[in-house]
């Protein structure tokens, strides 16, 4: 695939997405003229794009689609959920010809081109009436203005603003031929070529077309009869028509209206109109001569000349400046935003962590040379390094907005094949988190918002009837937690059966019948492998393979899923996840030989070890009962217990545990490798990271450590359990 | 054990590595002699492919990894990767090799589907790179030889003594491993708290 091409399928995309959610607003607010206009432009961009790159299914898919909008936002067809549900499906099915284009194929797979049929089949039926072709209207105008002419006199000539689309051309037709046309109804008394849209030689593309055109016209045809010059074009085009003796405020708007960016004033009213050449002669001659005269640091802006010398009015003057500004102030804009290929970044966030590997390990050097100008040198880079990494991570922070959004079709399709009426509501769209976390979310949080589709939320009936609204609510919501980030998905539906899901879960072999639990610990059973409650399995969920797999996913991300629930009153999934896959703070301490990494966000403190209950792993933390694990037992390291051992207090989702090391290594920045699949069931270790001498350490994931601990302890007590903090 | 490795230099088709250009044209593709490393455990012969060798190192700074069987003996710094070592010989059921003077990392490239992992074996001592012609090489013996018969690819005949040579798939099959090491971890914790 070539680069344009790959370009063109990577914009379309996101002009796809502007467009599908356009059309998920439609619905609420139909009447929105400016929401309306945005799903055409979107609809329109990928039309164009597939002409620029000859991809003629796209283009001819999307004319189609373009003309059902164009009559949407005439006002020529009603909208109504029928028509979005097609126009939806038109969405889905263009992204299925992207996707043929981005596989490089020249025609899309049969069944994709069927599909692609039958919907324009049905917009021709439904929405396009018998005169479907988008061809035929501009005939029917040249007819009308055939007979058209006389009878209106003209005092004065009209003002034509005129730019090209880049796209005129390729569709076969030529700019000159409408000017041509123009005169056979008056007189072009004069003309101004604009070709300010003309790009450097290199980025031009001789086959597109730049121009843009002032007229002055002189004619008896209505502004009807003008316009309908255009016919053939007017997609193509911007047209602005000022009738002769125009108002000020008219030309104020089409000045407001003009495409030009880097037009200086003066030459913006001369192309308006408004003044003639000679009249901005007379004002740049005014301005040069004050500056010459010194009498002001600065000339004045030419615009002020103009009005003093009451060549202009003011108005005129002050939307050209505004506009000025405007377009200043959206190149600025457009200038903050690079496209940076996801690759370039990765790379960089990896040379970023053998940068901080690195200096981890030029620091421990001088240290050890006892140099201290060398040790002052080394922490001043030290210190820049960490601003270093902490740019360097912002950089692929995004926020998670986008892929909510997504879920507002998902809720919207899911609802209406169920019979049952559910809002989405998304709150915290703006919490940023790494990319390539967002980008494995999706599917774990797709089934979990399916989840809550289909078994969470009640028919409308069944809610009528425990006396709930019948829209069901499904909250998608994010914040930040003590260096996590936090998705919860809510539903006000029926909630899990805790009943139920035990029966199951023995019925199954997940849980022995004799064991107690607590009501956290039978619900969350639903994340074991091959647990699905549903009693019918449908399209959308239900498959049984669904909650375990979400499980395992957010495991992969570092994260933990938990739900809780309120039987009749819905439940709450909630899923952990690390701001970042790459590097953390990390409190560095050890054990024996061995050094382990604590996330540092997650310390709370450190004491030291002192006289506990013999034989109990818990201590009095200022008369708070603080349950700890012996790192030295539970990974069976050998050598001898130092006199004097240290307890690292961790919290973890408003729980509190302490972990008992020989020394505090204090703080380290850690660049996490991953273990690799070997130890990918790994429970209790997070990852690995690479100390400045070049030795390995360990990572401590601290929940799962806890848990780990918590469940054996358990399985070897057995019955009766006892209530500790310690259980997950 | 050294002893044996230079016994064996002279009288085996010593550098191979010289040899192996003139030989391989010569010979059909179907026969054609392959070239393998061999290596020492516990006093054994043992050889691998060379196409799955990526490099050799000398053992040092490993770091254990907790609630892993006693066959994966930790991981290294491989220049920045972080890769795990196997112990072979506790691998085919022995007492975990002692680490002595001649003791060396094996890396090798394991593909399994389309994901390639890296993975270190750690042995007693590196001997040399061998030609091993294919009608040189006898099926495993179905028992006898003490090691899981899916874990030999075949015996290769050297002067006159066998070496066996590993089918590294079997042995550092990823999914099996991961399955022990997960028994392994699930039963950690036990010897905690009390």
């Amino acid at each position: 695939m070539d680069e344009l091409t790959s370009t063109f399928v990577t914009e379309s995309r996101d002009q796809l997405l502007a467009m599908e959610d356009g059309l998920l607003k439609l619905e609420q607010a139909p009447d929105d003229a400016s929401n309306l206009g945005a799903i055409f432009r979107a609809a329109h961009t990928i039309k164009g794009g597939a002409g620029v790159v000859e991809c003629h299914y796209i283009e001819a898919f999307t004319h189609k689609v373009e003309n059902v909008l164009d009559k949407l936002r005439n006002g020529e067809i009603p909208v109504s959920s029928e028509l979005s549900t097609v126009l939806l499906e038109c969405c889905d099915h263009l992204g299925a010809l992207l996707d043929a284009l981005a596989n490089g194929l020249p025609q899309p797979e049969a069944a994709v081109q069927q599909r692609g049929d039958a919907l324009l089949a049905e917009l021709s039926r439904k929405f396009l009436g018998e005169d479907a072709a988008g061809g035929a209207l501009p005939v029917e105008h040249e007819a009308d203005l055939a007979a058209s002419g006389g009878g209106i006199v003209v005092t004065d000539a009209w003002h034509i603003s005129l730019r090209f689309g880049p796209g005129v051309l390729k569709n076969g037709t030529d700019p000159l031929s409408f000017l041509h046309y123009l005169t056979s109804l008056g007189e072009i008394i004069a003309l101004t070529t604009l070709a300010d849209a003309m790009p450097g030689a290199a980025q031009m593309d001789p086959e597109c077309c730049y121009l843009g055109f002032e007229l002055r016209f002189q004619t008896r045809a209505s502004k009807a009869q003008i316009e309908s010059v255009f016919d053939f074009v007017r997609d193509e085009c911007t047209l602005h028509i000022l009738p002769p003796n125009s108002k000020i405020e008219e030309y104020l708007k089409l000045i407001d209206q003009l495409p030009e960016d880097s037009m200086r004033l003066g030459e913006i009213l001369v192309r308006s109109g408004a003044l003639t050449q000679s009249e901005l002669e007379a004002g740049l001659a005014a301005q040069s001569g004050a500056a010459a005269a010194g009498e002001m640091a600065a000339p004045p802006p030419i615009g002020e000349i103009l009005v003093g010398q009451k060549v202009v009015h003011k108005e005129i003057v002050e939307a050209a400046a505004n506009r000025q500004a405007a377009v200043n102030e959206k190149k600025a804009g457009e200038a903050r935003m690079i496209r940076v290929h996801a690759d370039k970044l990765d790379q960089l966030i990896d040379l970023v962590g053998e940068l901080v590997i690195a200096g981890a390990g030029t620091s421990l050097l001088a240290q050890r040379s006892g140099y201290s100008e060398l040790v002052e040198s080394t922490s001043v880079l030290r210190r820049l390094v960490e601003d270093i990494r902490d740019s360097a991570l912002q950089l692929r922070m995004v926020q998670i907005g986008e892929t909510f959004n997504r879920f507002n079709r998902v809720v919207r399709d899911g609802s209406r094949e169920l019979g049952k009426s559910i809002d989405l509501l998304i709150t915290g769209a703006e919490t940023e988190l790494d990319k390539s976390v967002v980008e494995k979310l999706g599917d774990p949080l797709m089934h979990l918002v399916r989840n809550a589709i289909d078994h969470g939320i009640e028919t409308p009936a069944v809610r009528a009837q425990r006396g709930k609204p019948e829209n069901g609510t499904v909250q998608l919501n994010a914040y930040h937690d003590s260096g996590s980030v936090v998705i919860e998905v809510i539903d006000d539906g029926g909630g899990l059966p805790k009943e139920k899901i035990r029966a199951k879960a023995i019925e199954r072999g997940l849980l022995d019948p004799a064991a107690t639990l607590t009501e956290h610990e039978i619900i969350n059973l639903i994340f074991e492998a091959g647990f699905s409650t549903a009693d019918q399995v449908t399209n959308i969920s239900g498959r049984g393979v669904g909650m375990d797999v979400v499980r395992r996913n957010i495991q992969g991300l570092r994260g933990s899923v938990e739900v809780s629930t309120n039987e009749g009153q819905g439940s709450t999934f909630t899923v952990r996840l690390p701001l970042t896959l790459a590097i953390i703070d990390g409190f560095l301490t050890g054990v024996g030989k061995a050094a382990y990494v604590v996330p540092l966000e997650s310390v709370v403190e450190c004491i030291e070890l002192t006289e506990t209950t013999a034989g109990r792993n818990y201590l009095n933390l200022r008369g708070e009962v603080l349950p700890f694990v012996r790192l030295r037992e539970l990974f069976e390291i050998g050598g001898e217990v130092p006199a004097r051992q240290n307890v690292v207090i961790v919290h973890y989702a408003g729980r509190k545990a302490g972990l008992v090391v020989d020394t505090l290594l204090g703080e380290f920045q850690t660049v996490i490798k991953p273990l690799g699949v070997l130890f990918r069931h790994l429970r209790g270790i997070g990852g690995s990271t690479i100390l400045g001498s070049g030795e390995v350490a360990l990572i401590l994931d601290v929940p799962a450590l806890v848990g780990l601990v918590g469940s054996s302890e358990e399985r070897r007590l057995a019955a009766p359990r006892r209530e500790t903090a310690l259980t997950p | 054990m050294s002893l044996i490795a230079h016994n064996q230099a002279p009288a085996g088709p010593a550098n191979a590595l010289v040899r192996t250009g003139a030989g391989s044209v010569r010979l059909a593709a179907a026969d054609a002699p392959q070239q393998y490393l061999t290596f020492l455990l516990g006093g054994e012969m043992f050889a691998v492919a060379i196409l799955n060798v990526k490099e050799i190192i000398e053992y040092g700074s490993l770091t254990e990894i907790p609630m892993m069987p006693p066959f994966i003996r930790g991981v290294i710094n491989l220049r920045g990767a972080v890769v795990p070592v196997i112990d072979l010989a506790a691998r085919f059921g022995g007492t975990p090799s002692r680490v002595g003077k001649r003791s060396c990392i094996v890396i090798l490239e394991v593909s399994e589907g389309d994901a390639r992992h890296d993975i270190g074996v750690m042995v007693d001592a590196v001997s040399e790179v061998i030609e091993i012609p294919g009608s040189e090489i006898e099926p495993p013996p179905t028992f006898g030889a003490r090691i899981r018969a899916d874990f030999i690819q075949g015996m290769g005949k050297v002067s006159n003594r066998f070496v066996i040579i590993l089918n590294i798939v079997k042995v550092l099959s990823v999914d099996e491993i991961v399955l022990l090491a997960q028994v392994a971890n699930s039963e950690a914790g036990g010897t905690t708290c009390n």
